[in-house]
């Protein structure tokens, strides 16, 4: 991809707090229209980079460029551009729904329609009502909503689905597939690796402050194509094996057994256990 | 890159070339004006807000009026026309000081102010509205403490143009101390939850007992009335008794208003509060990480 395309670019990004690192050099590249997921555990330098990239926070060493601008240098002119929805914002509770949108509309040069992007979150049979009066999930859709009423190029999603039921976590992803398919970059960070796995087309794993693996959630490093778990029950129990040749295994048990091999399951290893691989012991 | 993405690129594309016909952002006016409207939404609708920094100057007011009725300090002054004038002076700290520094020390809490920060709505245009909403309020609690003056003791408004003239002097610079003193007074508290509303009102409470709010300044210490003159209440709350008991100026210890070190001392305190104010606001939380 060209310059332009990127949305997006880090190098060497550094940032400390007194005696301590907590980023220490990241590099990252998020094309245009792309969705990418940061992953890591609580403390790894997630936040601290995304809020570099947002214009929140300064940084002590590198290279940030984000549609084009040093964060460091934000306008307002470009933060017309980006959409931010941050881990909580209950404020204005005495505000309508409606009131609120309209509100921040009035902060951009094109917003979209207040009332659109209330139905976009699936707000309108709330619209005239307090926000206090919400319930979590519906804060968090009314967050999204104040994200978007901008026209961002770029949104910033941090945990997006805390406190989501299934239902609204799935109608929600919907949402973030549609702003995706309309050319809007999203930059997602999130500690439910199904998520990332359902929207990514790029996920990064920061652990201590470093990019430990990157690439899309089906192919990150310590995916090895092929390779699968198989279980079955044995007369002590579950037995698990993992193994690359899948087929060879069961046609051995299925000898072995005379037939059919009892509670046989085959899973390809998930975005999760690749996660766990890569924050846990080994690097 | 796969395919998705490159056809996600077009869209992106033609994002970025309508981009160049852009209209302008709004301007700040605008944008100030429309956070003074939803500032004033907020304040009025929030039961809180209405009660501990709009009413109870007021019901205060009512209590302690009717408990000294009929008092007199001598020179035809009654004990509930001290009342009056030293409660619109608490009241324009109220809704001035008060207010601000309990709300903006929520906001900064529960990330109002980060969210804000991170729009283009200009950082002028969020003091513009807090200007709008605290000016409202204030005018308003001036109203209602008159009319309960004038209804309850029988207070007689002003006629001279020169007293309102006072008064608008002593009211504007009032409330612009006591406002930037409010905004710094937010940094104040470790927790906006927890201790927020302690730590912003206890001072506020105490300047009230011996700035002359509370307790008729006739009846306070002349010590404690000294280490009152430092702040800018005793100030606000002699500047409205030259306005709307005038003939008390027999009581007052300089038997004089003073209105030219009460101007004098409201705007260093201004300046001091500007001062504070930019050295100490903060749009987020000072966090480790």
């Amino acid at each position: 991809m060209n310059a332009t395309d990127r949305a997006v670019r880090v190098r060497g990004l550094r940032k400390r707090y007194g005696g301590d690192a907590a980023v220490r050099g990241i590099d990252l590249e998020i094309a245009q229209g792309e969705v990418f997921a940061l992953l890591g555990p609580n403390g790894a330098g997630k936040t601290t980079t995304v809020e570099i990239l947002e214009g929140y926070r300064d940084r002590d060493g590198g290279e940030v460029s984000v549609l084009g601008v040093d964060p460091r240098r934000a306008s307002r002119a470009w933060r017309a551009r980006i959409g931010i929805v941050l881990q909580l914002a209950a404020d204005a509770p005495e505000l309508t729904v409606a009131e609120m949108a309209e509100h921040f509309a009035g902060f951009y040069p094109s917003p979209r329609r207040p009332a659109e992007v209330i139905d976009l979150v699936g707000l309108t049979d709330r619209a005239r009502s307090r926000i206090h009066t919400l319930s979590g999930g519906q804060l968090r859709r009314l967050d999204v909503a104040l994200g978007l009423i901008g026209g961002p190029e770029l949104l910033f999603l941090d945990e997006p689905t805390t406190g989501f039921d299934p239902a609204a976590r799935r109608a929600f992803w919907e949402v973030i597939r549609a702003l995706s398919g309309g050319g809007v970059t999203v930059l997602l960070t999130t500690h439910y690796l199904d998520e990332a796995a359902a929207l990514a087309d790029r996920v990064a794993v920061i652990r201590d402050g470093v990019i430990v693996a990157e690439g899309p959630p089906g192919a990150l490093p310590g995916h090895r194509a092929g390779e699968a778990v198989v279980s079955w029950q044995d007369r002590g129990g579950t037995r698990r094996e993992r193994t690359a040749e899948p087929t060879r295994l069961i046609t051995g048990l299925a000898a072995r057994y005379g037939g059919e091999v009892p509670g046989l399951t085959v899973t390809r290893p998930s975005l999760e256990d690749i996660y766990l691989d890569l924050i846990g012991g080994r690097q | 890159m796969t395919a998705a993405t490159s056809a996600a690129n077009t869209n992106a594309g033609t994002a970025s070339a309508m981009r160049g016909s852009q209209p302008p952002l709004p301007g700040a006016w605008r944008v100030g004006l429309s956070r003074g409207q939803v500032e004033l939404k907020s304040f009025f609708r929030e039961r809180q807000s209405v009660a501990f920094n709009f009413a109870m100057p007021a019901v205060m007011l009512v209590l302690l009026g009717t408990i000294f009725r009929g008092q007199h300090t001598g020179q035809g002054v009654t004990i509930g026309d001290l009342y009056v004038a030293g409660l619109i002076g608490g009241g324009v700290m109220a809704t001035s000081y008060q207010n601000l520094g309990v709300s903006i020390a929520f906001e900064r809490e529960r990330f109002t102010l980060k969210r804000l920060r991170g729009t283009p709505m200009p950082a002028s245009a969020y003091f513009a509205g807090k200007i709008i909403q605290v000016f409202t309020a204030a005018t308003a609690e001036v109203a209602v403490l008159l009319a309960v003056g004038v209804a309850m003791y029988h207070l007689r408004l002003p006629a001279s143009p020169a007293a309102w003239w006072t008064f608008a002097w002593v009211f504007v610079l009032g409330v612009a101390a006591c406002s930037l003193l409010g905004i710094a007074a937010s940094s104040l508290p470790r927790s906006a939850a927890r201790n927020g509303v302690a730590v912003v009102t206890l001072p506020f409470i105490v300047l009230q007992f011996i700035s002359g709010v509370y307790v008729p300044f006739t009846l306070v210490p002349p010590w404690l009335r000294d280490v009152a003159s430092v702040f800018p209440l005793e100030w606000m709350c002699r500047g409205m008794r030259s306005v709307f008991v005038p003939q008390a100026v027999s009581l007052e210890p300089s038997h004089s208003w003073q209105h030219g070190q009460t101007a004098l001392v409201l705007t260093a305190w201004i300046v001091a509060g500007l001062v504070l104010c930019l050295k100490t606001f903060r749009w987020q939380e000072r966090t480790a990480r």
